[in-house]
């Protein structure tokens, strides 16, 4: 996880293209100024942090699906529902289902894990656009290498 | 009045906190009704799931911006109805083909 980044993930655990699922690992950092302020002597990630890790995992899922022929973009978060407390240094499972693929959009659910206790839940939309120019495409092939996504699903050798 | 219309109807009320004597079959669902983009997607979900369809949206998007055809043909709800209902026949007669493609 690299909170300064905007990256809410570490590596892609399973991706099942044929199920449709992914399966995603995000390790907490231990120490960053965003548990500074939230909260002060009372450290825990925030809802909307976590809410994006959802939204990254089923963006991968859905890059795998398609075979990055369109970029996924969050347009709407349902249910998020925060079940407990993600404190600094935890291990993240994230799970995501695709739910259901429309003409031009996407429904996944997501759920996050800390060992086998639920900590959120959630359903997400998102559009699916063309990439707008091939530089951004290229940068998550690059990504997408980083995170460990099997490159035979990534639509190209 | 078609069932199809007032499934329709009552998703548009349900998703949109629209009220639903308000939902006419001539309404149009941008212009009347005021239902934005975003909004559509979750009522397309909601069709294509109470349908077992998939509304062909980004199609009809490009033939109204091509000019080959107009919202009122896709947005106008007893239109949308006609053209879920076609959607569905369609679907089902792949299924009776036994190709099931």
């Amino acid at each position: 996880m690299q909170l300064d980044y905007f990256i809410l993930i570490d590596r892609i655990v399973d991706l099942n293209v044929g199920n449709k699922t992914i399966v995603v690992e995000a390790q907490v950092p231990t120490t960053h100024t965003i548990f500074e302020g939230h909260f002060p002597g009372f450290p825990i990630m925030p809802g909307v942090l976590l809410t994006e890790a959802m939204a990254q995992s089923s963006g991968w899922l859905l890059l795998g699906v398609n075979k990055f022929e369109r970029m996924p973009f969050l347009a709407m978060v349902k249910e998020a529902k925060m079940r407990g407390f993600v404190s600094p240094g935890q291990l993240l499972t994230i799970e995501a289902k695709l739910e259901h693929e429309g003409s031009g959009f996407a429904v996944t659910s997501a759920k996050v894990r800390v060992g086998k206790e639920l900590k959120c839940s959630s359903e997400i939309t998102f559009r699916l656009v063309p990439f707008p120019d091939p530089a951004f495409r290229g940068h998550m092939d690059a990504m997408a290498r980083k995170i460990g996504f099997p490159l035979q699903a990534m639509g190209h050798d | 009045m078609s069932s199809t219309f007032e499934q329709i109807a009552n998703i548009i009320a349900e998703t949109c906190d629209i009220p639903r004597d308000t939902i006419k079959p001539e309404s149009h669902a941008i212009d009347d009704l005021g239902i934005d983009s975003l909004d559509f997607l979750d009522i397309a979900f909601a069709i294509d799931k109470a349908f077992g369809i998939k509304m062909p949206l980004e199609k009809w998007t490009q033939e109204v911006n091509d000019g080959k055809a107009t919202t009122e043909q896709y947005f106008v709800l007893k239109n949308l109805a006609d053209r879920i209902d076609e959607l569905v026949a369609a679907k089902n007669a792949g299924a009776g083909t036994g190709t099931g493609s």
